[in-house]
């Protein structure tokens, strides 16, 4: 059995939740102030996700990177793969607020989405 | 000099000047314009590139970006007129702007300004760093600008002064893009950003965080090579002997925020220094009649939702009081920080019905009553099951007639 302290991200208070696991189960011992904080607990001790926002190279745009983020969280452990992909990667302006710039990223079946417009040069200033 | 006549002219084109913008226009102001310095508009949310914006506003969680362009899209629609690349110099009672772009100098008349200039970051010489002066110092702010808007890598190597929540974003950010961040020096005993990102931004990294520490030294000659840190005691005060040094090429800080209010002073006017904002009533009109004071220029808020909401409020009373003279006014009461309180806005009311009372206090607590008193009798009372300085407290107030035989109202926690 294992002890596991949790600092529930829920809402403001930020309680510390302390759970023991052994093997998938998972038993809530206390430090939570109310029921949401268990299920974020066992979530975040099972399957931990996070969203995966960072930025894309753009040639010929009125800037030189678009913001990006994943449709959705994904697993906690793929999120530097992402991270490194998206280094990789290098788009012709003009990009769209919305547009999917890489569909099933790393195998998560979440997507990558531009977050800003970048207009080419010559609308530009 | 160029002349130009609009009904309302917004200063600052972030979240704040772009949502009161909107309410202006949507109560029937037929010429808003926005004024910003920037060549794009949002503000400080373009290289915010991070999720949780609009969590309680439109039940998503949003990018910075993705919210300033909710925002940019629905100004556009409305017919709102912006002047980008312009900077506002200054303006005075008459309501004249001076702002100065690549094509020359403007005055624009107008007949209601709304002041949305946002926040600076405090920098080194708030927190009085002793050493060398290299270079390779940033705020979390500007790291943040170069490397998400211009694609310019600051440093290697990174310690961060202050865990703010702009410091704590930059520790993850930096992590991502391949830098070490030997840690997070903050000289308090708990950290000052969200839990949300000392979990996500720290913890899942490993980032180590120094609590009850500070820096005390700053070495290298041009470029910064090292920083010394110390614990400090309950008065914080440095520990002789628990010094800690630590090598890096990059010292980022991340101190607070504070309201940016140059141009309102130009027109002198009256700020209160308990928020560094300007005084303004429940409607957020300032001591110049038809001048109102928006978002991060009139008080730090936590979340850009809540901001928006106040500006859309503003926004909406300034353009009522241009097409039909707004609601009824009474003689101008005071509200004032009692005990247990920092600051609160507004600092005046002079109106009767429903206002809105944003307010921090001084220091952590749990169960405890917010009340509002006029001549120590209590009028108002809200039950407050636990309070934290980090976070803005919002209360909803009915103002009646009787309140206007007092002079002022006490805000105190209990
Ligand atoms: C570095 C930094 C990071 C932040 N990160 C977050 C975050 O992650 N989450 C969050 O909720 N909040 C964050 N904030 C707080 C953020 O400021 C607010 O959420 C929000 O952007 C404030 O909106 P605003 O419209 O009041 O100010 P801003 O967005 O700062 O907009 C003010 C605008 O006024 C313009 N301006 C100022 N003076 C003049 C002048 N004289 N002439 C012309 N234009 C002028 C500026 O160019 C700017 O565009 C951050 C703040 C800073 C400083
Ligand atoms: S357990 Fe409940 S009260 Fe505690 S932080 Fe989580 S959501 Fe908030």
């Amino acid at each position: 059995m294992k002890k596991i302290r949790i600092t529930c991200i829920v809402c403001p208070i930020g309680c510390k939740i302390v759970a023991n696991k052994k093997d998938d189960k998972i038993e809530i011992v206390g430090g939570n102030k109310c029921k949401r904080g268990e299920k974020y607990a066992i979530d975040e001790i099972l399957h931990p996700k996070r969203m995966v926002t960072t930025s894309v190279f753009v040639k010929n745009g009125e800037y030189p990177l678009v913001s990006v983020r994943t449709s959705q969280p994904v697993p906690k452990e793929k999120v530097m793969e992402i991270v490194k992909e998206m280094k990789k990667i290098s788009l012709e302006a003009p990009v769209k607020c919305g547009d999917v710039i890489v569909k099933n990223v790393a195998g998560t079946d979440a997507d990558i989405i531009a977050t800003r417009t970048v207009n080419s040069i010559p609308n530009s200033v | 000099m160029n002349e130009i006549y609009v009904d309302l002219a917004v200063i600052g084109g972030g979240p704040a000047g772009l949502a009161s913008a909107i309410s202006a226009k949507e109560s029937g102001v037929e010429k808003v314009v926005v004024i910003d310095r920037n060549s794009w508009l949002g503000g400080i949310l373009p290289q915010c590139i991070h999720d949780g914006f609009g969590v309680e506003e439109v039940g998503k969680s949003l990018t910075g970006p993705e919210y300033a362009e909710m925002y940019i899209k629905k100004a556009e629609e409305k017919g709102i007129k912006f002047m980008k690349e312009t900077m506002v110099l200054s303006f005075n009672k008459k309501l004249q702007i001076l702002a100065v772009n690549k094509k020359g100098l403007y005055t624009i008349n107008s007949k209601s300004i709304v002041l949305a200039t946002g926040c600076r970051e405090k920098t080194r010489w708030h927190a009085l760093i002793p050493g060398t002066r290299p270079s390779g110092i940033y705020t979390a702010g500007v790291a943040q600008s170069f490397i998400n808007l211009y694609n310019i890598m600051p440093g290697k190597k990174v310690v961060i002064l202050g865990s703010g929540d702009v410091g704590l974003i930059m520790a993850r950010r930096f992590t991502l893009e391949g830098a070490e961040v030997a840690g997070v020096v903050e000289i308090l005993p708990y950290a000052s950003g969200l839990p949300r990102n000392v979990v996500q931004c720290l913890e899942d990294y490993e980032i180590p965080l120094f609590l009850n520490h500070t820096i005390t030294l700053i070495e290298g000659k041009e470029r910064i090579e090292a920083v010394t840190i110390s614990k400090v005691d309950e008065n914080m005060n440095v520990i002789e002997g628990s010094e800690k040094r630590i090598e890096c090429d990059t010292l980022l800080l991340s101190l607070g925020l504070i309201p940016e209010n140059e141009i309102a002073k130009t027109a002198r006017i009256e700020i209160d220094d308990l928020t560094g904002g300007a005084v303004v009533n429940q409607d957020f009109e300032t001591s110049i009649p038809n001048t109102f004071a928006v978002g991060n220029c009139l008080q730090v808020y936590d979340t850009v939702d809540v901001l928006s909401i106040d500006a859309k409020t503003a926004g909406k009373y300034a353009g009522e009081k241009l097409v039909y003279g707004g609601k009824e006014k009474f003689n101008c009461i005071k509200v004032v920080p009692g005990n247990g309180i920092r600051y609160v806005v507004p600092q005046k009311i002079d109106r009767t019905g429903k206002v809105i009372i944003s307010l921090r206090v001084r220091k952590p607590g749990e169960n405890l009553t917010l009340v509002i008193k006029a001549k120590n009798k209590e009028i108002f009372n809200k039950k407050m099951p636990w309070v934290n300085p980090a976070n803005m407290v919002r209360m909803e107030f009915n103002v009646s007639e009787e309140i206007f035989s007092y002079e002022s109202i006490e805000v105190e926690l209990k």
